[in-house]
């Protein structure tokens, strides 16, 4: 087969200086930039594209644009792959390679083509009623359904690619850049209205860019390119090609896709993202989105070579391709006229078949000037052929178009274009909520009233004729610039056109079959998904009447092409069948996105690397350069642990929790949430969240808090510190500081707004320092000259202010380890020359540095505890056994609830000590713990571990657990159940070290 | 007084200086950290005389009601309106100690909240001819030259952070304000989505 034995000599919009190669199921083809990978095919000769999904029936390009159910492709290898890109809107480009899907071995040859032969058996339906028995036949069921389903493949290896995304604000966008939208972006766009113009094709015109028309008496693409160019003069215009406008959400919100580079190939994008999400508010819209061309349904219309009048006449026009030599064009309405003229010019003989008994005159007229039969009143029942359609079978239709009048009659052809009418593209109206209505006239749902700030024009308002577009697309883009507060400076009128006048279409949903009585079992509604209108009588036969139960039932328009030839084809026959008219029965919900987008796109930038911020303290590069091992807590990175060469993780804890209990060890404490609190009111302020009390508290003491939510339940913990009289530090969880933040403002603003009081987070100017341990204060004793350490000056719950290491710093005198502690709070600029200092004169006590586990591990021994950890929203301070932080002369959030019946229940889950009776045993946390074992599950749960570690200080395991009744229990021996042991641990107090406290206080 | 020299802006280990380029004019985008800025959060009620009269006096600026506006920008001391009662006070580096305490006594007994955030947030300048469309890639604010300029200031959401952004004049392009522990992600986002358009790293003003 010579190269490209379709392609007209000259015309079309495609570059014939750049031809391009490409490869197609490994065949080396040529094409031109400016076609898509269809029309290259086409212009190739090649019509079979793909395999249907379920019965495996050879197909071809049906449409030239979004609506294609069938020519998908599996777009280029490896990583860059795609699959099921629709081969009327893929690009072609140098080197591309396509494959077919949904086939194997080949296109040409496929062994699923059985499930055609075998179609009787696989109705609608087939899958629900065959694989529900036996129930636990479904595995191997899903095998061998997997192994058949699916179209094409995911690509297995991380995307090459980079996605963009991008926000804008316009007072005009207008979506779709055909006539319509084209002369609203230019009505709006000379107001000085921002304006945005997106369209999805390579080039702005839509459907003139397959059209034969003049607009002022010269060439349609004219106007379009000095239309574009008038727009692009103007400052706050944007215009996209290449752009889809996904979906149309709440208060003018849409999300638009632009592929950026995708037609470009792989390796050819440069620095440039493959495609970006625009994220749109609009405070005007204005649809034009065009309209799809309808397939007519009858037997075998699903042949390759059986394709839309308008897809021909734009293959011919636009890429000067010739789909054929002999066409029989099947039509119910006036516009295949044209698509016949043009292609009867372009050297394919034509005959129409028309369903109406008496076609205009003028447009047979015209017909017959250019020796066109016309066959009126006549109907296709069946299309011949298999991997092309060879010819048809015509006859001449009864007045109710439920039969024939005679035997049928072959006409031999290699092309079957049909037109069934047009549906405006009425999806994103649609999902702007507005309710569709039907024109019977017309045969179509068009948008009825507006909800939201949008307005349609042209094919997608049911406005066909391009006159009417041209001023409908005006109209609307001057009082969208309006309602937006922009007026019409100049009165420039509409282009010149000719109006034609239109004639009804008649609508027959189904041709019948060739006998009465006949089947429609190849009659095909949704080509992608193998429905036929037999599919939606049996549907109909068996119960599912609403149109939505059809859909899921038949899965008709549940394809990626979402039905855009095949719903208002199905729902009229559903219609027909329940002798209900079509506004009754009704469409189906439209919903975004429009076409497929990939994940890529949706994700944006937010993967690997930036997919989550990774919040670092001042000291994080020295964490990173000392082999700490890191923990998510939040957002923040935390020091985990600090191995050392060859060391484990139970041996780098066993270290760090001795060096801190018998030496000295350095946390890095700057991600406590800090919260700088100000004004008169303060101190009640604070009595109101905790539930202790605050009005004593003297300048220079710090003392631990506890706060609860309206239930009563403890909520977050922390120290906060007087610094003045009318100014305090509060410190609360690393985790929860913004949640904490937030609940003051609440408080403050909608309830107490008579107290006068601001808060202002601090947690990031402060970097936090905190050593522990025997060697503390000898170590800080050497750093600093202006503090007096001694433990009388500066006793446990204070805090003091001086230099440490030449840094003006705020030292809290507060423990969380239970051991001798100093918190060193320096600017946070100064954190890393704060941390090293420390690190450089302890090096001579040994000071360790250690993480949040060694953390867990210190104060677990000493029984504090960790808000989210031992709490979970149903803790109140009294399960906690902190009975004595709730103060009883004074109100404070939660107290009510802390004298209901159910808070105050005796077996309640109270916060107790575990010790496994085997010492090495540690318990996972979590573990439920049950009072009375038996054999197997289910058992009585009175419990759960909340925290559990190997202590090295006590050379044993040690547990905090939440257990019903937990404090009268103590001494008792529980036991938690694992997958395959049981461990028994003994129920006592919830602190295992220095229980006196003698360490800190020291 | 410290050592400054002992300071660590929160972006020092990306070596920003080091990759300051001289020939910047191919990029679309400028970037770079100004750091150590002194900040102080000024908390105070409007409509006080005493409060706008203490504002004037000691940061030597008129306080900006209007919202979303800063004072006098480039001087050496103004303000950023962050919300009604809610500003934040840009001072020389290195007097933000004696200008809180100068506030403090002329505020005494009133009502109202002074606080030094200078080691909260970083800044990351960003200028040159595409700078406005990186900042649409991550943030919902219209910031169109009709809805937003010079001399303006907005807090919002900056991919998946919070900044504090001020544009500073056309030329000067925008500064950004970010918390110091969010700063490196922010820095890598914006420099991975001003890479279509070039970028140049430039050494902080």
């Amino acid at each position: 087969m010579s190269d490209q034995q379709f392609r007209l000599a000259d015309g079309g919009r495609i570059d014939r200086e750049r031809p391009l190669r490409f490869t197609f199921n490994g065949r080396e083809l040529s094409g031109y930039e400016g076609d898509t990978v269809a029309s290259a095919l086409l212009a190739n000769g090649l019509h079979l594209v793909s395999r249907s999904f379920k019965y495996h029936r050879p197909r071809g390009v049906l449409s030239d644009g979004s609506e294609e159910p069938n020519a998908l492709v599996q777009l280029g290898v490896g990583a860059y792959t795609q699959p099921n890109i629709r081969a009327t809107q893929a690009e072609l480009y140098q080197g591309l390679i396509a494959e077919s899907q949904n086939c194997w071995p080949s296109v040409d040859l496929d062994v699923g083509a059985v499930n055609d032969f075998l179609s009787p058996i696989f109705p609608a339906g087939f899958y629900y009623k065959t694989f529900m028995w036996p129930k636990s036949f479904w595995i191997r069921y899903e095998y061998f359904i997997r192994k058949m389903a699916g179209l094409g493949k995911a690509p297995a290896s991380a995307d090459p690619d980079y996605y963009d995304k991008m926000h804008v604000h316009c007072d005009v966008l207008v979506l779709g850049a055909g006539p319509a939208g084209l002369a609203a972006a230019l009505a709006a766009g000379r107001t000085g209205a921002r304006v945005m113009l997106a369209d999805e094709q390579m080039e702005p015109g839509g459907y003139l860019l397959g059209r034969k028309v003049a607009i002022n008496d010269r060439p349609a693409m004219e106007w379009v390119d000095n239309s574009i160019e008038e727009l692009k003069s103007m400052a706050d215009v944007r215009v996209l090609t290449r752009t889809t406008a996904l979906a149309y959400f709440d208060h003018n919100y849409l999300t638009l896709l632009e592929r950026v580079t995708d037609h470009l190939g792989p390796d050819a994008n440069g620095d440039r993202p493959r495609q970006r999400l625009w994220k749109v508010r609009a405070k005007q819209v204005v649809l034009a989105t065009g309209s799809h061309e309808r397939p007519l349904v009858f037997r075998n219309n699903d042949r390759p070579g059986v394709m839309l009048a308008s897809a021909a006449q734009a293959y011919l026009n636009r890429f000067a391709v010739r789909p054929g030599r002999e066409a029989v064009v099947f039509t119910n309405n006036d516009s295949a006229y044209q698509a016949a003229s043009d292609l009867v010019k372009g050297g394919v003989q034509c005959t129409i078949v028309d369903v109406r008994p008496e076609p205009p005159d003028e447009l047979r007229a015209a017909a017959r000037k250019q020796n066109i039969d016309v066959l009126s009143g006549h109907g296709v029942i069946s299309a011949a052929g298999t991997k092309r359609v060879t010819g048809v079978d015509v006859s001449s239709l009864n007045a109710t178009a439920s039969g024939y009048h005679d035997a049928p009659r072959h006409l031999k052809c290699d092309l079957v274009l049909m037109s069934g009418g047009w549906n405006p593209a009425v999806h994103l109206y649609s999902q702007s909520r507005g309710k569709l209505e039907f024109d019977a006239s017309r045969a179509c749902f068009v948008p009825g009233e507006s909800v939201q700030a949008e307005r349609s024009a042209g094919a997608c308002n049911g406005t066909f004729d391009l006159a009417f577009c041209l001023s409908e697309g005006r109209e609307a883009g001057k009082a969208a610039a309006a309602s937006a507060g922009f007026r019409s400076k100049s009165s420039s009128s509409s282009p010149k056109v000719e109006s034609s006048p239109e004639t009804p279409i008649r609508a027959v949903w189904r041709m019948p079959p060739k006998d009465p009585g006949g089947r429609y079992n190849k009659h095909f509604v949704d080509f992608q998904h193998d429905v036929t209108a037999a599919d939606v009588d049996l549907a109909y036969r068996e119960g599912y009447r609403s149109v939505e139960h059809l859909k899921r039932y038949t899965t008709m328009g549940m394809g990626t092409d979402q039905g855009k030839t095949s719903n208002v084809n199905a729902l009229a026959i559903l219609a027909e069948i329940s002798n209900a008219d079509i506004p009754t029965v009704g469409t189906t919900t439209f919903r975004p996105p429009y076409t497929p987008a990939t994940f890529g796109a949706l994700a944006g930038r937010d993967v690997g690397e930036l997919a989550d911020p990774v919040r670092m303290t001042p000291m994080h590069q020295w964490h990173l350069a000392h082999g700490a091992k890191f923990e998510d807590v939040g957002q923040w990175k935390r020091p985990w642990y600090y191995p050392k060469a060859g060391e484990s993780m139970e041996e780098a804890l066993s270290r760090e929790c001795k060096a801190t209990r018998n030496a000295i060890g350095i946390l890095d404490a700057s991600t406590l949430g800090k919260i700088d609190i100000q004004g008169p009111d303060v101190a009640e302020f604070l009595n109101r969240i905790y539930t202790n009390g605050w009005s004593k508290l003297a300048v220079g003491r710090c003392r631990y808090g506890l706060m609860c939510t309206e239930d009563g339940m403890v909520f977050d913990d922390g120290v906060t510190s007087r610094l003045a009289e009318n100014h305090f530090l509060m410190t609360t969880t690393s985790g929860n500081a913004a949640r904490v933040l937030a609940w003051l403002e609440e408080w403050l603003q909608t309830e107490w707004p008579e107290l006068r009081v601001y808060c202002n987070s601090v947690t990031e100017h402060w970097a936090t320092a905190g050593i522990a341990g025997p060697l503390a204060r000898k170590l800080l004793s050497e750093l600093t000259s202006d503090i007096d350490l001694d433990s009388k000056a500066f006793p446990f719950m204070s805090w003091r202010e001086g230099t440490v290491a030449g840094i003006p710093a705020r030292v809290m005198r507060i423990s969380f380890t239970g051991e001798l502690s100093f918190e060193i709070n320096v600017q946070s600029s100064y954190g890393l020359a704060l941390w090293t200092s420390l690190m450089s004169a302890g090096a001579k006590y040994g000071i360790t540095p250690f993480g949040t586990e060694t953390m867990h591990i210190l104060r677990a021994e000493k029984g504090f505890i960790i808000a989210g950890q031992e709490t979970d929203g149903t803790v109140t301070p009294v399960d906690l056994g902190l009975e004595g932080m709730v103060s009883k002369h004074k109100d404070f959030l939660g107290k009510r609830s802390l004298s209901r019946p159910d808070t105050l229940r005796e077996d309640r889950k109270q916060l107790v000590g575990l010790l496994t009776e085997d010492p090495r045993q540690v318990l996972p946390e979590g573990g439920q713990i049950v009072a009375e074992l038996k054999s197997k599950p289910p058992m009585k749960m009175i419990g759960h571990v909340t925290s559990s570690y190997f202590s090295a200080n006590l050379d044993r395991s040690i547990a905090l657990a939440l257990v019903k009744g937990g404090r009268s229990r103590h001494g008792e021996t529980v036991h938690v159940p694992l997958e395959n042991k049981v461990v028994s641990a003994r129920i006592g107090p919830p602190h295992f070290y220095d229980v006196e406290g003698e360490r800190m206080h020291g | 007084m410290a050592e400054r020299y002992l300071r660590q802006t929160p972006l020092a280990h990306l070596e920003i200086e080091a990759r300051a380029r001289v020939a910047v004019e191919a990029a679309g985008v400028r970037m770079g950290e100004a750091g150590f800025r002194a900040q102080i959060a000024l908390r105070g009620d409007a409509s006080s005389e005493t409060f706008v009269d203490a504002v004037k006096e000691v940061f030597g600026v008129d306080l900006p009601l209007k919202p979303n506006t800063a004072s006098t920008p480039g001087g050496a001391r103004y303000l950023l309106w962050l919300g009604p009662d809610e500003w934040l006070a840009i001072v020389p580096d290195g007097t933000e100690e004696e200008t809180i305490a100068a506030f403090e006594t002329r505020m005494e007994g009133e009502h109202f909240g002074v606080t030094d955030v200078s080691g909260s947030r970083t800044v990351i300048t960003l200028c040159g001819d595409r700078a406005r469309d990186v900042l649409m890639k991550g943030t919902s604010l219209d910031l169109h030259p009709k809805a937003f300029g010079p001399g303006q200031c907005a807090q919002a959401s900056m991919a998946r952070c919070h900044m504090l952004l001020h544009q500073i004049s056309d030329e000067l392009g925008y500064e950004i304000y970010v918390h110091r522990s969010f700063a490196d992600y922010l820095w890598r986002w914006l420099e991975d989505a001003a890479r279509e358009y070039g970028v140049a790293v430039v050494s902080s003003p």
